[in-house]
């Protein structure tokens, strides 16, 4: 009763998800707050080594079912199971990736229970609420943080009195945060057979091309990334070659990838991806909320831009004033005198 | 009873603030957006809904496609721009009892309103609409139909009175999907765009209305005679909703706040291009070890 829940998505390796990993970081730590248990729903096949990579996350309890219809994902199957766990150990807040995954299954969950349920969190906190018309105070509801109205405010979104408290969470607004220590997470198998039936089958996948990531922005220390200001596509080999000599990977701001100068899964923001690595310079990025959204968390901001004014500058630690064109040769330039 | 009955395919429309050009002027001092400003807009990926929905047509003449919008008693423009592209007819639900539905209330009042288009064969919808991203809407109208859901459509591969194939554009990949029909179909902003009204059926149904909407006197003896041009409205009632499952009362998010998003000031060093400038940032980044 009352714990948190986070539902796990499974890789076609085999193991549970980098996104599922972050909701587990983030999951341990409300669930500290609250002194309440974490848990872990794990649906798959062959889920052999998911006991020994949940033990580094905290996790308490394992829901875990493995039949060979539970991969790849289904949205039935998958969402009768995860509302017959719910109904039965009554979280009091649950957490699915925001991806074509948790986007699918979460809305579909929380039809099912009459349950309120926020897309694509940014922050998730604990906090009190009083209701304006009757002054009655929830306390300690989950606060549901996201970007609305295409990016241009926030809001911060509860379910005073519903249960359980859904939210969906982007890629990387979590950090994944590995225990040194393992903990001795408690398994529960699941017995599905008494919860699927063959209606729950009447989709079935018929063919299926899954790609790894080409560019994992997420992992990398130092992002160099470029918006619509470097005018080309040619243009944007200069940060390639910088990004390369100084070992990081290229963004994109959404009006570069618009433009057909990169191309769209190194597009960084609320709709690309969401990083926080040691340095990102921006180069020729105007800084608009949506692509602020995505990148603000880094730790150390260089901005190259011709215009004094552009927003990004304001929350950069160094804004160099020129043209792309000029300061990435120098700046690869000075790099290889230095590092010789 | 249904063999001789058109396949039906009912599309979900929303009109939407356009979100995608907010300007300075958008946004009030408070934090909140002033909607009066922004074009209200057909959804972008409603419109790749209703491609999918005429590309069924085009090969098949049983069939029809009939739009549902909810909104206030200006989207009724939603099902004129539907009926300008094919679309067969329209229904707006339209009533202030509405008025702050969440994604669960939304899906609540347009999975009674489908109901009432029973029965029928398909529901197509957009993926998400621009003004609040969520995605929601969708999957939770297929719950409550209890029926399957296919999200993230590109393609319908195939179609035939009891089945559908659907191509599906995910983050990491494609996916292709067999349903049993009936099926709610979410589309995703990579299908095709939709093809651009079209002249005769724009001088067919450009007085199109709703009963609420004014019609010129001359015109309204002819309207009234053709059915055609009548955009049915619906209230809570006509779709028998139970009101404490709409608006506020039927609504389990609230909104603790709102606000406008801030820059957080940092105290930025601000370099010229001159080689001094440069060589002293890259020799600092270096001996820190932020960078090699
Ligand atoms: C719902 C929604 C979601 C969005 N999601 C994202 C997202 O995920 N990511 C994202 O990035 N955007 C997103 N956007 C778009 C965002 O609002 C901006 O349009 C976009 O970020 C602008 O990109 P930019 O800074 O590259 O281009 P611009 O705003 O055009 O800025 C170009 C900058 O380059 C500078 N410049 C020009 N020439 C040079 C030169 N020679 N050398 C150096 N500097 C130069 C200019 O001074 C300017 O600051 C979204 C918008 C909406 C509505």
């Amino acid at each position: 009763m009352n714990n948190i829940f986070v539902y796990c998505e499974i890789t076609d390796t085999g193991i549970v998800a980098d996104i599922s990993l972050e909701l587990l970081s983030k999951g341990r730590k409300l669930a500290d707050r609250l002194s309440v248990k974490l848990e872990a729903i794990v649906l798959g096949n062959n889920l052999k080594d998911v006991k020994k990579q949940l033990s580094y996350y905290g996790v308490d309890t394992i829901y875990l079912a493995e039949d060979s219809r539970l991969f790849p994902y289904l949205t039935l199957p998958h969402s009768s199971i995860v509302v017959d766990i719910i109904k039965k150990e009554k979280p009091q807040i649950v957490l699915f990736g925001a991806t074509s995954i948790g986007r699918d299954i979460a809305p579909r969950i929380a039809s099912a229970l009459r349950c309120g349920l926020t897309a694509d969190c940014t922050s998730l906190e604990i906090g009190d609420y009083s209701e304006n018309k009757t002054g009655k105070v929830f306390k300690n509801l989950l606060y549901q943080i996201r970007p609305a109205f295409g990016g241009n405010i926030i809001a911060t979104i509860v379910n005073p009195k519903t249960l359980p408290q859904m939210a969906t969470v982007r890629e990387g607004v979590m950090k994944n945060e590995k225990l040194s220590q393992p903990s001795n997470p408690q398994i529960k198998n699941i017995n599905i057979n008494n919860i699927v039936d063959d209606k729950d089958f009447i989709v079935s996948i018929i063919e299926r091309h899954i790609e790894a990531k080409k560019v994992n922005l997420n992992a990398a220390s130092i992002i160099v990334s470029g918006g619509y200001g470097v005018g080309s596509k040619e243009n944007f080999k200069l940060l390639f070659e910088l990004a390369g000599l100084i070992d990081g990977e290229v963004g994109a701001s959404r009006a570069a990838v618009d433009a057909g100068f990169v191309d769209i899964d190194r597009q960084i923001g609320q709709s690309g991806v969401t990083v926080r690595p040691k340095l990102y310079i921006a180069c020729g990025i105007s800084g608009a909320v949506q692509h602020r959204a995505g990148m603000e968390e880094s730790a150390q901001i260089i901005s190259i831009n011709t215009d004094p004014d552009a927003p990004i500058n304001k929350i950069a630690d160094y804004t160099i004033i020129g043209k792309i064109s000029e300061v990435l040769p120098k700046l690869i330039k000075f790099y290889k005198e230095k590092s010789k | 009873m249904k063999e001789n009955k058109k396949f039906r395919i009912i599309v979900l429309a929303k009109q939407v603030p356009d979100t995608r050009n907010v300007g300075k002027d958008a946004m009030k001092e408070d934090g909140t957006v002033n909607r009066a400003v922004l074009p209200a807009i057909y959804n972008p990926e409603d419109l790749n809904a209703l491609e999918l929905a005429l590309r069924i047509k085009d090969n098949n003449p049983d069939v029809e496609i009939l739009v549902l919008t909810m909104g206030p008693p200006r989207a009724s423009e939603i099902i004129r721009e539907s009926l300008y592209r094919g679309a067969d007819k329209g229904f707006l639900i339209t009533d202030m009892r509405f008025a702050g539905s969440d994604t669960l209330a939304t899906s609540y009042a347009l999975a009674m309103a489908v109901k009432k288009l029973m029965p029928f064969d398909l529901v197509l919808s957009g993926r998400q609409a621009i003004d609040g991203d969520t995605a929601q809407v969708g999957p939770q109208i297929a719950e409550k139909l209890n029926i399957p859901q296919i999200t993230y459509a590109e393609e319908i591969t195939d179609i035939n009175k009891n089945e559908i194939i659907v191509k599906r554009r995910l983050e990491n990949g494609v996916e292709k999907v067999k349903s049993t029909l009936p099926a709610l179909v979410t589309v995703h902003s990579s299908a095709p765009d939709c093809r651009p009204r079209n002249a005769k059926l724009i001088m067919k149904f450009k007085h199109a209305h709703t009963p609420s909407e004014e019609v010129q006197k001359e015109y309204s003896q002819i309207l009234n005679n053709r059915s055609s041009l009548i955009i049915e409205q619906w209230s809570v009632d006509d779709i028998n909703a139970d009101t404490e499952m709409l608006g506020l009362s039927g609504s389990p998010t609230k909104v603790k706040k709102i606000e406008n998003v801030v820059l957080q000031h940092k105290e930025s060093k601000v370099l010229t291009n001159s080689d001094e400038d440069i060589k002293g940032l890259m020799n600092k980044l270096i001996s820190s070890h932020i960078i090699g």
